[in-house]
């Protein structure tokens, strides 16, 4: 193919478009079944916390029009197990790699940027303060630019590791262009949006909410036209700053519309789940649909929606 | 261990038998690889569906160099459209996935048990136990006859086949565990394997274990990928070291112990459960 796929996020070069979305695919390994995983932009890890955690009860998702509900509670091994069996696969299988850290409090956010500033490759640091899967909407650092700030603040300090830093945003928010400029203050290299909207089904034969965590995160296609808007109104306001654009990317035709929004790159989340050689196959569909609209590479295509 | 592999599969054959459908894959890649336990992901709805998530069957039985084939009962709209379509539809499958029925190594009595289409992977299981020369008894249990599937198959592949039914409409009125301690007895049964409904399960690791059986249960929990990714699909499962784990249902089971399967937390995440919430945190 004639198409420079190659991009970037801030100093992190990527030599594909794609990556995987945080929570999508673990920690890569199981989707090594499916196709190379070093040939991915890159694996962005599922968020990582300082201890384990079990997550919430289940049912854990539900399946709703062109996407899903999901409350899963950001399970995890915790940090100590993550680096021993999760990034050392992932490092030695010359995975780029973006780690996703998650934390109860600001705090929290730091401490694992110490611990992971100085571990060899990673590539880059998603600080997902958007999860919608906790106890109280104040945990949802990214619904207030004041938290917002101080996380990346906390995490910016800590980090003297040379990979960007993106801030994950929420799309539950007034104003995400707001929610952007704090975090870009408070020291992020780049952004990605958007993380799932919250949403909940109710099961009226049980006469209760469907998910045993009663709310959810919804993703999936049904989300992406929100997905488009967030990357293209933040694109617009902060054209230097670059974007991990996700929500419901299925085809190639749908990752060329966040990058012509102003995505640099794109991760791919649910659709993995029902297709999971997803990220390679939008990567190749991807090429195909700047070829055919005569361009030679995807960075000439970032943000060109807003030249017209 | 073999890789699951995903590919785009030829429907041959689609017929209904009680309740259910009987559906037969082309898929002559993977069928060999199939081992009793084992479940197959199909995407429903065709390109561009409005449901991303696959469904998920224990393998009925596989035919190497050929086909793999299922039961699937029409609950559900993505069940509903795969039951619809016509033979020669493609769709994408992956398979095999999920740790299978942990065998016997030695010839020993074992008793299968079975809910409604549950009773899918048990020809399969039945055929692979004795031809391990295992004596096998074979309980099959359902609400009414009309859901009950599998007896005139597994008459052929196990020794003795048992049936229960609530409403006694089909062999003994009752449950399927009241017929468990006979079929153990009758063979000095050491292995109980089972698949259906979680109470079933439940009261199946329970029974077995009060006549020192162990036992294997195949759990259905609904699932979102199917290979390991999502974490949708988790149970309270107690580990090697007595510590209890959220676990994966699709790649740490479906088959698990009955016996370390904490069946009256399921839909739960136990206080003593590692990484639970501790008062005060999240
Ligand atoms: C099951 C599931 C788990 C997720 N877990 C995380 C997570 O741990 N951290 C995070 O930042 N985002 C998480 N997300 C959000 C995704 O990374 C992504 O932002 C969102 O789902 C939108 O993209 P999609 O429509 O392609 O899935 C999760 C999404 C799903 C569906
Ligand atoms: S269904 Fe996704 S991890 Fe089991």
């Amino acid at each position: 193919m004639s198409v420079d796929l190659s991009t970037s996020l801030g100093s992190l070069h990527l030599k594909s478009p794609t990556a995987t979305a945080s929570g999508c695919a673990a920690a890569g390994r199981e989707l090594a079944q499916f196709g190379d995983v070093a040939t991915l932009g890159a694996v962005v890890t599922k968020s990582i916390m300082l201890k384990p955690r079990s997550g919430r009860p289940t049912p854990r998702m539900a399946e709703t029009p062109s996407g899903m509900l999901n409350s899963i509670g950001l399970q995890g091994p915790g940090i100590d197990s993550f680096l021993d069996k999760d990034l050392s696969w992932l490092t030695s299988n010359n995975v780029t790699t973006i780690v996703s850290i998650a934390g109860n409090n600001v705090a929290e956010f730091g401490q694992l940027a110490r611990i992971l500033r100085d571990v060899p490759g990673i590539g880059g640091l998603e600080v997902n303060i958007s999860c919608p899967n906790v106890e109280s909407r104040g945990q949802v650092f990214a619904c207030n630019p004041v938290s917002a700030s101080e996380v990346i603040d906390t995490v910016r300090a800590e980090w003297t590791s040379t990979a960007p830093i993106l801030a994950k945003l929420s799309p539950d928010v007034t104003d995400i262009v707001e929610i952007a400029g704090s975090v870009i203050n408070a020291g992020a290299d780049g952004v990605s949006m958007i993380n799932t909207l919250l949403g909940m089904v109710i099961d009226v034969d049980a006469m209760k909410p469907m998910l045993g965590g009663r709310t959810g995160g919804l993703s999936g296609p049904a989300i992406r036209p929100v997905a488009v808007r967030a990357v293209y109104q933040v694109h617009a306001a902060f054209p230097e700053v670059p974007i991990l654009g996700m929500g419901g990317i299925r085809t190639g035709h749908d990752a060329l519309e966040f990058i012509a929004a102003g995505a640099s790159a794109v991760s791919i989340g649910t659709v993995v789940f029902g297709d999971p050689g997803a990220p390679w196959r939008i990567a190749t569909e991807l090429g195909n649909e700047l070829e055919q609209r005569g361009y030679s590479s995807l960075r000439e295509v970032v943000g060109l929606a807003h030249k017209n | 261990m073999s890789h699951a592999q995903q590919l785009t599969s030829r429907i041959r054959s689609i017929e209904p038998v009680g309740e259910y459908f009987h559906i037969v894959f082309e898929a002559p890649t993977i069928a060999e690889f199939v081992e009793p336990g084992h479940f197959v992901a199909v995407a429903v709805g065709g390109v561009g569906s409005g449901m991303l998530l696959r469904r998920a069957f224990s393998i009925h039985n596989a035919t190497a160099g050929d086909s793999i084939e299922v039961i699937v009962a029409a609950h559900g709209q993505g069940t509903q459209w795969l039951t619809a379509v016509s033979a020669g539809t493609e769709v994408d499958i992956i398979a095999p996935l999920g740790k299978p029925f942990l065998l016997p190594t030695r010839p020993v009595g074992c008793v299968l048990v079975a809910g409604g289409y549950g009773a899918a992977p048990m020809g399969l299981l039945a055929r692979e136990l004795r031809d391990r020369g295992c004596e096998v008894e074979v309980i099959l249990g359902a609400a009414t006859q009309s859901r009950l599937f599998g007896v005139l198959e597994l008459t052929r592949d196990a020794d003795n086949v048992t049936v229960t039914t609530d409403d006694g409409t089909s062999g003994l009125r009752g449950r399927v565990t009241d017929a468990l301690p006979d079929a153990l007895a009758r063979i000095n049964g050491q292995a109980v394997y089972a698949c259906g409904p979680m109470p079933m399960l439940k009261a199946v690791a329970e029974v077995s274990k009060a006549h020192g059986a162990f036992s294997q249960c195949a759990v259905e929990e609904s699932m979102a990928c199917g290979i390991g990714v999502c974490m949708t699909c988790v149970l309270p499962v107690v580990g090697d070291d007595g510590v209890t784990r959220m676990v994966r249902s699709c790649v740490e089971g479906p088959c698990f112990r009955g016996d370390r399967v904490r069946w009256d937390d399921v839909n739960t995440v136990p206080v003593d459960a590692f990484g639970a919430p501790v008062q005060g945190g999240h």
